[in-house]
């Protein structure tokens, strides 16, 4: 499938998932739906650095509330309009990874992902800090009264939003996938030396993908203020983000687009589920096992099982 | 061009206060045959990791193709039409072979060609090159899971595929049969009709004597002899050097 | 004395404590990262786990919680040496210690956690020794004994370990394990038991720190994540596997901490940290006693 194509069956698809607001009224759903959406990009973006380069970002959560909190400021400043929201975070976020990545991607590869880890618990001692965004004790980011194309509430439009950037994401991570950058930061993550030696750039690669992962994290946290109506630092900050954006695409696979997705699909809706019957921290518990498990039992994921018994089907 | 395609003068590298290289002049002419040898720990793979920018040379310059390398990231180099092949094989492990391939092709060919290939014409000719080696029957398979003597050729492969003007060949044929050094051997020696100059480092005498149009010696770090093989591999050090092995 | 020196000067005893006992919770890292080249960022979980044996102890049975932590550190011993196992066979062996190592090592710390979330709560736990409310006064300089006794036993600990790893054929393998395991093994040494031990020992020492944690501040299960910054910045400042080097570091950071505390506010002190850890990976990767 070319990438055009692509572009226009994930766009269709994501029209038809806006287009059932006018069929179901009853509003958790959106809400669900809206936060397992935010998991598919958010394990979609830490795919491209993870999966495709091979280098860990622990610093998910530190992007998403980049996001967010540049939201916030924006409210704050001029009552801005959602779309000024989204590109503006989209792209402070890309601006944060493009400095960590200069910083230190020139390193090892921990150094990066310590320094991502350690990225998040400085933005947060900063944001609780500032009280132009509410300090520790958050700030309040009302809703605007008036919902635009006729939708019936405001969490219809946010979830509308959030089902076109999560298409936004997977067409990104597709295109660089098949692209020739996609080759580069495979041959990275497979060997660096013998990438740089076949005459990849390698450091400009990592730090191309670092941005555009990051940046992405970033545009999932744009909506999130007016999601909730209500940020405080250790909501944005939440470490849950910074778990699942890992555990997600190990889950279902890294090699491509497809595994993030089935992860962030299959582990968001689970947690959805579990969060109503149980708790929020068996929640994470659960998470946070599977983690291990996978990583430890099933390196290659739900895609990696796929393959095989493709594979062996075949032969 | 007139001049030598690669000129290295006075190039010296220290690992904390252990000389690996003292003051290396070295150069090969466009298309020429060069033998280098040494023990091990002479400082063969130091000198090729300082001209293909694996490492940085602590003085002296490097000069290929008439423009100092010296200060270059490696990529930039092979971009130059400067190509290695490394001792132990480092394929792109998770992709098929075909694809191992495309990296130099798409990232060093096509970075200095006038004309671009497309990705059809990329397949094309890394079909081409695998079946100079002798690989293409396998194209399709995980570069991971080759034989010992397929990752040499791939290693070789993947070198050609960069279009360079030099390759550099890190000791491929250690540990391999009579016959596999003898594939390997004519895969190089075929080079010579394309242009392409080739250095090859190599522990295999026989090899070497029969691929040489010319003959270095590194030992502990210096260039002993340098100059027609038959009479290098007479010289009284040269033999001390290697019986003393 | 005037009342600014005095600010200025306890605040550098301050630093020199607190670094004392930031060397304790490094140690452990410095040996892992810096010598096995084991990237254990889970080495924070493991401090809380020390701290909350040590709590629970002291709560329950009124047990002083570092003593407590030193006869338990054999436990510390076994479950490190246990990790390890699992880390080599799963990770190490087959080469994917970079990218699904790190995630292991994530998932490790981050179920720890939450383990003691669900067993403990969220709420601050302390400890209660005889010796935390006192203060030891000369002239305006103050001591206080929750910092001064964590800081003597961590310097035994430090200095021991430093004189262990120097003096002895197994301290001599642990420094060479990572350099040249074939040369180990030529020698008759299995470099997997070498490492296995010292990341063991590295655990043990995270056992410690933990019992000194709770006796300076309030432990709460999330604070682990904030010191993840810290024991790597002191590890990577003080140059990676140099124990001498790691207490520069801590001594360092620790000065650093104290002064930004007294000066700006405590709430930034965690920013510290992590500035030093950039600056250091930005400007003098090889630390500052390195080349």
């Amino acid at each position: 499938m070319t990438n055009r194509v692509f572009a226009a069956v994930a766009f269709a698809v994501a029209i038809a998932f806006a287009a059932v607001t006018q069929l179901i009224s009853n509003e958790y759903y959106f809400t669900a739906a809206y936060t397992v959406l935010q998991f598919v990009i958010l394990a979609t973006a830490w795919n491209i650095l993870g999966g495709y380069t091979g280098y860990v970002n622990f610093g998910s959560a530190a992007f998403f509330a980049i996001g967010a909190y540049s939201s916030v400021v924006l409210y704050n400043a001029f009552k801005a309009p959602l779309p000024v929201m989204i590109v503006a975070g989209t792209l402070i976020a890309g601006l944060a990874g493009l400095g960590l990545g200069y910083l230190t991607l020139r390193l090892r590869g921990v150094f990066f992902a310590i320094a991502s880890l350690a990225l998040a618990v400085v933005l947060y001692t900063f944001v609780v800090n500032w009280d132009y965004v509410g300090g520790a004790r958050g700030a309040y980011v009302l809703q605007p009264s008036e919902v635009p194309f006729g939708l019936p509430r405001y969490v219809h439009l946010l979830y509308i939003a959030m089902v076109l950037m999560s298409a936004l994401a997977l067409i990104v991570a597709r295109t660089i996938e098949t692209s020739t950058l996609g080759r580069g930061l495979a041959a990275i993550r497979d060997d660096e030396l013998a990438a740089e030696c076949s005459g990849v750039p390698t450091l400009r690669l990592k730090i191309v993908s670092a941005s555009v992962s990051c940046a992405l994290m970033g545009m999932a946290g744009t909506t999130f203020p007016y999601f909730l109506s209500y940020v405080e630092p250790s909501s944005a900050f939440n470490l849950s983000y910074a778990v699942n954006s890992i555990a997600m695409p190990l889950i279902g696979g890294m090699m491509s687009w497809v595994g993030p997705l089935i992860g962030a699909v299959l582990l968001g809706s689970v947690q959805q589920l579990v969060q109503v019957t149980i708790s929020s921290a068996w929640n994470l518990l659960i998470v946070g096992v599977l983690l291990v498990a996978f990583v430890t039992l099933a390196p290659n994921g739900i895609m990696g099982w796929i393959d095989l018994w493709r594979r062996r089907g075949r032969g | 061009m007139a001049g030598p395609l690669l000129e290295v003068r006075g190039v010296t590298k220290n690992f904390g206060g252990f000389n690996a290289l003292e003051d290396i002049d070295f150069e090969v002419q466009p298309g020429e045959r060069v033998g280098l040898i040494g023990p091990n720990g002479s400082g063969k793979s130091t000198l090729v990791n300082c001209i293909c920018g694996s490492l940085r040379n602590d003085a002296g310059s490097i000069r290929f193709d008439g423009q100092e390398i010296g200060t270059q990231p490696a990529h930039r180099r092979i971009r130059l039409g400067l190509a290695r092949s490394f001792q132990i094989p480092r394929p792109f492990a998770s992709m098929s072979v075909l694809d191992n391939l495309r990296v130099p092709l798409l990232y060093a060919a096509n970075a200095r060609a006038q004309k671009k290939l497309s990705h059809g014409e990329v397949a094309a000719e890394a079909l081409r090159i695998l079946e100079q080696v002798g690989l293409a029957g396998k194209a399709r398979d995980t570069s991971g899971g080759l034989t010992q003597v397929d990752m040499r050729k791939l290693e070789l492969a993947r070198a050609m595929a960069s279009k360079p003007k030099l390759l550099i060949s890190d000791e491929a044929m250690a540990g391999l049969s009579a016959s596999e050094v003898d594939e390997i051997l004519a895969l190089l020696c075929g080079l010579k009709g394309l242009g392409v100059a080739v250095v090859m480092i190599e522990h295999v005498m026989r090899a070497v004597m029969k691929f040489s149009e010319r003959l270095a010696v590194l030992v502990a770090g210096r260039k002993i002899a340098d100059g027609d093989p038959q009479a290098v591999a007479g010289i009284p050090e040269v033999v001390k050097a290697y019986l003393g092995e | 004395m005037d009342s600014t020196t005095a600010l200025f000067a306890n605040a550098i005893v301050a630093g020199l404590l607190l670094g004392g006992f930031y060397a304790a919770m490094s140690v452990g890292v410095s040996i892992s990262f810096g010598m096995l080249d084991v990237v254990n960022i889970a080495h924070p979980a493991f401090i809380l786990l020390g701290s909350y044996i040590a709590y629970t102890m002291n709560d329950r049975l009124g047990l002083d919680p570092i003593a407590v932590s030193v006869v338990l550190s054999p436990l510390f011993f076994v479950l490190g040496a246990g990790l390890y196992r699992v880390y080599y066979l799963c990770f190490e062996q087959r080469g994917q210690e970079s990218l699904r190592g790190l995630a292991f090592f994530f998932g490790i710390l981050f179920i720890t956690e939450v383990m003691l979330v669900l067993v403990f709560g969220v709420d601050y736990r302390m400890s209660k020794t005889a010796y935390a409310d006192t203060t030891w006064r000369l002239d305006a300089l103050d001591f206080p004994m929750r910092l001064v006794v964590p800081f003597l036993v961590s310097m035994l600990m430090v200095v021991g370990l430093q004189l262990f790893l120097s003096h002895t054929f197994f301290g001599r393998a642990v420094l060479a394990v990572a350099q040249d395991p074939l040369a180990l093994r030529l020698m008759g040494v299995n470099p997997i038991r070498v490492k296995e031990r010292a990341f063991a020992l590295s655990i043990a020492t995270a056992g410690v720190a933990g019992a000194f944690l709770i006796v300076i501040q309030p432990v709460q299960p999330a604070i682990g994540r904030e010191y993840i910054g810290l024991v790597f910045a002191v590890c990577v400042l003080g140059g990676m596997g140099s124990i001498w080097g790691t207490l520069l570091g801590a001594f360092v950071l620790g000065l650093a901490e104290s002064f930004t505390s007294t000066f700006f506010g405590p709430s930034w002190a965690p920013a510290v940290s992590f500035g030093l850890l950039l600056a250091t990976l930005a400007f003098r990767p090889a630390g500052l006693l390195g080349r």
